[in-house]
C-alpha cells in the first residue's frame, strides 16, 4: 500500500495486486482513451498544455518539457525523432525500471501523445543493456499497441503513422547523456557531441531534430494530456508541477521507490515517515538527493534560503522541499530522484572511493579532463582506503576535482567532480585524518569498497 | 571570368585587440593571425574538429542584448556595448568568429584550465622522453613546459598499455604515450579515405587499434606520424635514428608524380634520414604519400654512380664530357630528355638539341593515380619540357618511333638524360646498334650499354625548379652534397655544349633563370630566388587542349576542352 504521504500517479498500478504489463490489462484500467482523445486534437494544442502544465523533465537536468518540444527545428524539412531515454544508469535511480517492467503501456500511450503532437514519425527507445527483460517487455508491449493499431500506421484511423523501436544500448553510462545516446543509436562509440552547435533540437539523431525525453517524463505528458495542463500544473508546487518519482536506497529502514508531489513533502518527512528513519541505534550522517554525481548534504549543515517576499529562512537537510529549485538553492540537484542515504556507520572516503570507482570506470575517454581527472581521484581514494592515506591527498583531492567541473564536453565532468568537491568539503576532517580513523574503525563496519 | 566572391570579414576582439578574420574562421587561426599562440593538441587545420583535448579553452563573451527589449546594453563609462562573458570556459577550436565576439587567451582561469589539462595528461605519459622520437618537436614536451606546473603531484601507479606495437608496415604504436587526440583517426577516415583507425577499451584505458584483420597500411600512414602531437605514433623508418634537433631542414618537391607535393627534407652531415610534408594549401595541404617519403634512400643505394667512364673504363669528367661531345658532334644524334629532369636542365638541352640538331623524345610514365597526392603522370616535370619548348607533345611511354629509326640506321648516338632506354622499349639489340652517352645517377642496363658514362645528381643534390600539374613553378634546394667529383646536371650540360661547339652557357640556376625569364614568355618576371616557398601558377593557357593523363588530385581538377 501506498504510504499516505505519497500522490502515486505513474505508480498508481506499480505493485497493484492483478495488473499486469499486458494491453488488455491496461485497456480494462482506461488505457489508451487519452491518446484516442488527443489525436482528434491539434498537434499544436497538446504542446501547450504541456507548457501549461509546468512538466519539467525528470531525466536529471529539470529542462521545461514544452520549452525544449518547442526549440524543435520544425523548419528545415527534415524528419524529427523522438528518443526515449531509458537508460537509467545513474547509480541510485531505480524508477525508470519500474514503469518499463510493470506499465508499459503508459510509456507508449505517451510516447504516442508525444509523437502525435511533435509530428514524429519514427520514436527509439533507448534502454540501457542491463535491462534485457524491459526490453522483451517493451518489444511485446510495442507488438500488442501495434496490432490493435495504436502505433504503427494510420493510427486510429487518423492517417497519421508512427513506428516505435527499441534500441537496446550495450552497458555505458554515458550513453544516458543525450548527445551520447544519439551517437550510440547511429552505431558509433558514444562520445557526446559538443554544444553548441550539436543541440538534438536542430542537429539529432542522424543530424535531424530530434526530441530526448526521460521515460518519466513521456508517462507525465499521458496524464497531463488527460488531466488537462492546467490542472496538473495545481499538483505540485508552481515551477515544480507534477508528481516525482523518488528511488531511496541506502541505510534507512525502509528503502524503495515512490511517488510524491513535488515539494510538498520535505527531504525529512520522506526519509523519517516513508522509509521509516534510520536503522536501529544509528543516525543519518550524509545523504545525496539525486543521484550519485549531485552534491552531497550533510546532515546537519544549514542553509540560508531567500524567500520571494525577501526574508530569510534557514532550512536544515531535513528542512528542504524535495523539489529540483529547493535543491538548487541548498547547491545541489534534486536530479534523477535517487535519494541515497548514508548513516554513521559510513566512512565518506570509502563512500568517495566507491562512487569514483564508478565514474572513472564509465568515463568514456573522449576528453581529457574526465578520463585522466576521474581515474587519479579513484586511484587516490583507492590508496587512501587500501594503503596509506596522506593529509594533503584532501586539498590534492579538491583541486583535481576543480580541473575537471566546467571544462569537459558533457556533464559527465561534474559527474566525477562535484561528489568529489562536496564529500572533502563537508567532512574535510575526515579526508585529512583518515590515516587515523581507519585503525579506530570498529570491526564490521560496512565497507562500501 | 568570373570574380571571386566577396570574403565576409567578421570583427572580432582577442586580447584587447581587434582583428577582421573570414566567416568561420575559428579562434585558433584568428589568434594566431594576431601572433598570439592557443595551445592544442587534438585540432588540426586540415581535418574536422572533434574538441576533445581541452587545451585550447578560452573565455569568450558576446555583445550584450536586454533579454526583453533586445535591445544593446550600453557601458555608460566606454559608451561601447556590453560584452556578456560565458562563465565556462570554451574551446578556441569551435568558437568560430561572429559579428562582436570577445576572446581571452591570457588570464589566471586560461592559464589554470591550460595547467590543469597539462598535469591530467602527464599523470599517465610513460614521460620517456629520453628514449623518444618524438622528443625535441612533441608538443606535450613544449607545452608542458610552457603551460605545466614543473612538478608531479602524482604518485600513484601509472597506466600500463601496450608499448612498440607494429600498427601497420611503416607505423609504431606506442600507446602509452598517447592522448587520445583522435588526429590520426580523423586523418585517415577524412584524407586517406581508409577508416581503419578506432579507439578500443574506455576512460583512461582508452587505447588507438585497428580494426580486427587491418592494418593501417595505405599509402598515407606515415601522415599519421606527422600529425600526431606526441610519441605515440613513430615512424619505423626514422625509429631511433637521429634526435631531430641535430637535423637541418631543406625544402624540396616530392618527385614521384605531377603532383610535386611539397616536402622538407632533413638531413645531418650529408646524410637524410627522413623526408616530411611542408605545408602548401594549393598543393598538398599538409600531407605526402609515403612512396615519397622512402625516394631519399636512392641517395645511397647500391647502383649509384659516382665516377665518370669511358667503354667502362674509368675517366675523367672532362674527358667523358669530351668523348660524349665527339659522339654527338658526329651527326644523326638523338637526345631522350626525361621529366624528371628540372626546368633548368630541360633548358639546357634544348640547347644542346639545336646545337647538335638532335632530335628530342621524353619517356612517359604513366600509371594509376590515387585521386590524392599520386597522381597518373609520374613524372614530376613533363610541364617542364612542355614550357622550355624541349618538347611540343605529350610523351609516350615507349619509344617505338625511336626504335624503328635504330633498325633503319638513322641514328648513330643516343643521349639518355637518365632514362633506362631498354625499360622504355628498346631491345639490346637496337642498344647495341648505336652509342650511348647516359647522364644519370643510378646503373641499369642503359649505363651497361653506354659508350660514356657521366654521373649526375639526385633531386636531393642539387638546386631546380619543377613545374607540376597546375603549372605550378615550384623550387627545390640541395639538401645534402652529391658524390665527390660529380659536379652535376647543369655542369654537364653546359660543358657538353660547349665541347659541341656552341656558346658556353651559364651553369647555375640562377643564371639559368636569368635566360628562361628573357627567353620563355610564361617565365617573364621569374627569378629562382624570388619564387615563392609555395610556388607560382604561370599562365598555361598555351597547352591546356593537351590531352594530360591525370584524373583528379586533392587540389588539381583536369582541365577538359570541349
Amino acid at each position: 500500500m501506498p504510504h499516505p504521504l505519497e500522490r502515486r500517479v505513474l505508480f498508481r498500478h506499480v505493485d497493484e495486486p492483478g495488473y499486469t504489463p499486458d494491453l488488455d490489462c491496461y485497456l480494462r484500467n482506461g488505457g489508451y482513451e487519452t491518446l484516442k482523445k488527443a489525436v482528434t486534437r491539434a498537434p499544436a494544442d497538446l504542446i501547450e498544455e504541456v507548457k501549461k502544465s509546468g512538466l519539467r523533465g525528470r531525466g536529471g537536468a529539470g529542462f521545461p518539457t514544452g520549452v525544449k518540444w518547442s526549440l524543435v527545428d520544425r523548419k528545415s524539412g527534415k524528419p524529427i525523432y523522438l528518443i526515449v531515454n531509458c537508460d537509467e544508469s545513474e547509480p541510485g535511480t531505480f524508477k525508470d525500471r519500474y514503469l518499463v517492467h510493470q506499465d508499459p503501456h503508459q510509456l507508449i500511450e505517451g510516447i504516442m501523445i508525444t509523437c502525435f503532437a511533435n509530428n514524429v514519425k519514427q520514436a527509439y527507445i533507448y534502454i540501457r543493456g542491463e535491462f534485457p527483460h524491459g526490453a522483451r517487455i517493451l518489444e511485446k508491449a510495442i507488438a500488442e499497441a501495434r496490432a490493435k493499431n495504436f502505433v504503427g500506421p494510420n493510427i486510429l484511423g487518423t492517417g497519421y503513422s508512427c513506428e516505435i523501436y527499441v534500441h537496446r544500448g550495450a552497458g555505458a553510462y554515458i550513453c544516458g547523456e543525450e548527445t551520447g545516446l544519439i551517437e550510440s543509436i547511429e552505431g558509433k562509440r558514444p562520445y557526446p557531441r559538443i554544444k553548441p552547435p550539436f543541440f538534438p533540437a536542430v542537429l539529432g539523431l542522424y543530424q535531424c531534430p530530434t526530441i530526448v525525453n526521460n521515460v518519466e517524463t513521456l508517462c507525465h505528458v499521458r496524464h497531463i494530456v488527460e488531466m488537462g495542463g492546467e490542472a496538473y500544473a495545481k499538483v505540485g508546487t508552481p515551477n515544480n508541477s507534477g508528481t516525482r518519482l523518488i528511488g531511496v536506497s541506502g541505510l534507512v529502514q525502509r528503502p524503495g521507490y515512490y511517488e510524491i508531489e513535488s515539494g510538498k513533502i520535505t527531504l525529512g518527512q520522506l526519509l523519517h515517515d516513508i522509509c521509516g528513519g534510520p536503522l536501529p541505534g544509528r543516525t543519518f550522517k550524509a545523504i545525496i538527493p539525486g543521484g550519485s554525481s549531485a552534491k552531497i548534504l550533510r546532515w546537519g549543515e544549514t542553509f540560508k534560503i531567500k524567500q520571494k517576499d525577501g526574508s530569510t529562512v534557514e532550512w536544515s537537510v531535513a528542512d528542504i522541499p524535495m523539489d529540483f529549485d529547493s535543491f538548487a538553492a541548498c547547491g545541489t540537484m534534486g536530479g534523477s530522484g535517487g535519494v541515497i542515504v548514508m548513516d554513521d556507520s559510513v566512512s565518506m572516503v570509502e563512500a568517495l572511493a566507491n562512487v569514483i570507482a564508478f565514474y572513472a570506470h564509465e568515463s568514456c575517454g573522449q576528453c581529457t579532463p574526465c578520463r585522466e581527472g576521474s581515474q587519479w581521484i579513484k586511484k587516490i581514494t583507492a590508496r587512501m582506503v587500501h594503503g596509506e592515506a596522506r593529509t594533503e591527498d584532501a586539498p590534492l583531492l579538491k583541486n583535481i576535482a576543480d580541473q575537471i567541473c566546467g571544462r569537459t564536453v558533457c556533464p559527465m565532468g561534474e559527474s566525477s567532480a562535484w561528489p568529489t568537491q562536496s564529500y572533502v568539503a563537508k567532512f574535510n576532517d575526515e579526508f585529512v585524518n583518515y590515516e587515523q580513523i581507519k585503525k579506530t574503525r570498529p570491526a564490521g563496519a560496512p565497507k562500501l569498497i | 571570368m568570373t570574380q571571386p566572391a566577396k570574403t565576409d570579414l567578421i570583427t572580432v576582439n582577442i586580447d584587447g585587440r581587434e582583428i577582421a578574420v573570414p566567416k568561420g574562421t575559428n579562434m585558433i587561426e584568428a589568434a594566431r593571425m594576431l601572433g598570439i599562440d592557443i595551445p592544442h593538441y587534438c585540432y588540426h587545420p586540415k581535418l574536422s574538429v572533434s574538441g576533445n583535448c581541452r587545451m585550447c579553452l578560452i573565455e569568450m563573451g558576446t555583445p550584450a542584448f536586454d533579454r526583453a527589449t533586445r535591445a544593446p546594453i550600453m557601458d555608460p563609462a566606454t559608451g561601447k556595448q556590453q560584452i556578456a562573458w560565458v562563465p565556462k570556459p570554451q574551446i578556441a577550436c569551435f568558437t568560430n568568429a561572429s559579428p562582436g565576439l570577445h576572446v581571452r587567451t591570457d588570464t589566471p582561469l586560461i592559464r589554470e584550465c591550460r595547467e590543469g589539462v597539462t598535469e591530467f595528461l602527464l599523470v599517465n605519459h610513460p614521460l620517456d622522453c629520453p628514449i623518444c622520437d618524438q622528443a625535441g618537436e612533441c608538443k606535450l614536451q613544449e607545452q608542458a613546459t610552457q603551460h605545466g606546473r614543473g612538478y608531479s603531484r602524482f604518485v600513484e601507479e601509472k597506466n600500463v598499455k601496450p608499448k612498440r606495437t607494429a600498427i601497420g608496415p611503416r607505423v609504431t604504436l606506442d600507446a602509452e604515450r598517447c592522448v587520445l587526440c583522435s588526429r590520426c583517426i580523423r586523418f585517415c577516415k577524412e584524407v586517406a579515405k581508409d577508416d581503419v583507425l578506432g579507439f578500443t577499451d574506455r576512460g583512461s584505458f582508452t587505447t588507438i587499434s585497428c580494426y580486427p584483420g587491418r592494418e593501417l597500411d595505405n599509402n598515407y600512414s606515415l601522415n599519421t606520424v606527422d600529425i600526431c602531437p606526441v610519441g605515440a605514433l613513430t615512424s619505423t623508418d626514422f625509429r631511433f635514428q637521429m634526435r631531430v634537433w641535430f637535423l637541418k631542414q631543406t625544402n624540396s618537391i616530392d618527385t614521384e608524380s605531377s603532383v610535386g607535393a611539397n616536402t622538407v627534407v632533413w638531413s645531418r652531415e650529408g646524410v637524410i634520414y627522413r623526408i616530411t610534408p611542408r605545408r602548401n594549401d594549393e598543393v598538398n595541404d599538409t600531407w605526402m604519400a609515403d612512396s615519397g617519403r622512402l625516394l631519399y634512400k636512392q641517395v645511397r643505394a647500391e647502383n649509384r654512380l659516382t665516377v665518370a667512364r669511358i667503354a667502362g673504363q674509368v675517366a675523367a669528367e672532362a674527358e667523358a664530357i669530351k668523348a660524349a661531345a665527339d659522339l654527338l658532334k658526329a651527326g644523326d644524334a638523338v637526345i631522350v630528355a626525361s621529366g624528371r629532369s628540372t626546368v633548368e636542365e630541360q633548358f639546357l638541352a634544348k640547347r644542346l638539341s639545336e646545337l647538335v640538331k638532335a632530335p628530342v623524345s621524353l619517356v612517359a610514365r604513366i600509371a594509376q593515380g590515387d585521386k590524392l597526392l599520386v597522381s597518373a603522370d609520374r613524372n614530376p616535370n613533363v610541364r617542364g619540357a612542355l614550357v622550355t619548348k624541349l618538347i611540343a607533345q605529350l610523351p609516350k611511354p615507349q619509344l617505338t618511333e625511336l626504335g624503328a629509326q635504330i633498325d633503319a640506321d638513322h641514328v648513330r648516338t643516343i643521349l639518355s638524360l637518365g632514362e633506362d632506354l631498354a625499360e622504355a622499349g628498346l631491345t639490346p639489340a637496337q642498344l647495341a646498334k648505336v652509342k650511348i652517352v647516359y647522364l644519370g645517377t643510378h646503373a641499369n642496363a642503359t649505363s651497361d650499354a653506354a659508350q660514356v658514362v657521366i654521373p649526375a645528381l639526385t633531386v636531393f643534390e642539387k638546386d631546380g625548379t619543377f613545374i607540376n600539374q597546375q603549372f605550378r613553378v615550384q623550387k627545390f634546394a640541395a639538401a645534402v652534397p652529391g658524390p665527390a667529383g660529380v659536379s652535376g646536371d647543369l655542369s654537364a650540360l653546359a660543358q657538353l655544349i660547349a665541347a659541341a661547339g656552341g656558346i658556353t652557357p651559364p651553369a647555375t640556376v640562377d643564371a639559368i633563370w636569368a635566360l628562361l625569364a628573357a627567353e620563355v614568355p610564361a617565365l617573364a618576371g621569374l627569378s629562382y630566388r624570388t619564387l615563392p616557398e609555395t610556388g607560382r601558377v604561370i599562365d598555361h593557357a598555351e597547352w591546356a587542349a593537351l590531352p594530360f593523363p591525370e584524373g583528379e588530385t586533392l587540389h588539381y581538377t583536369p582541365h577538359r576542352s570541349a
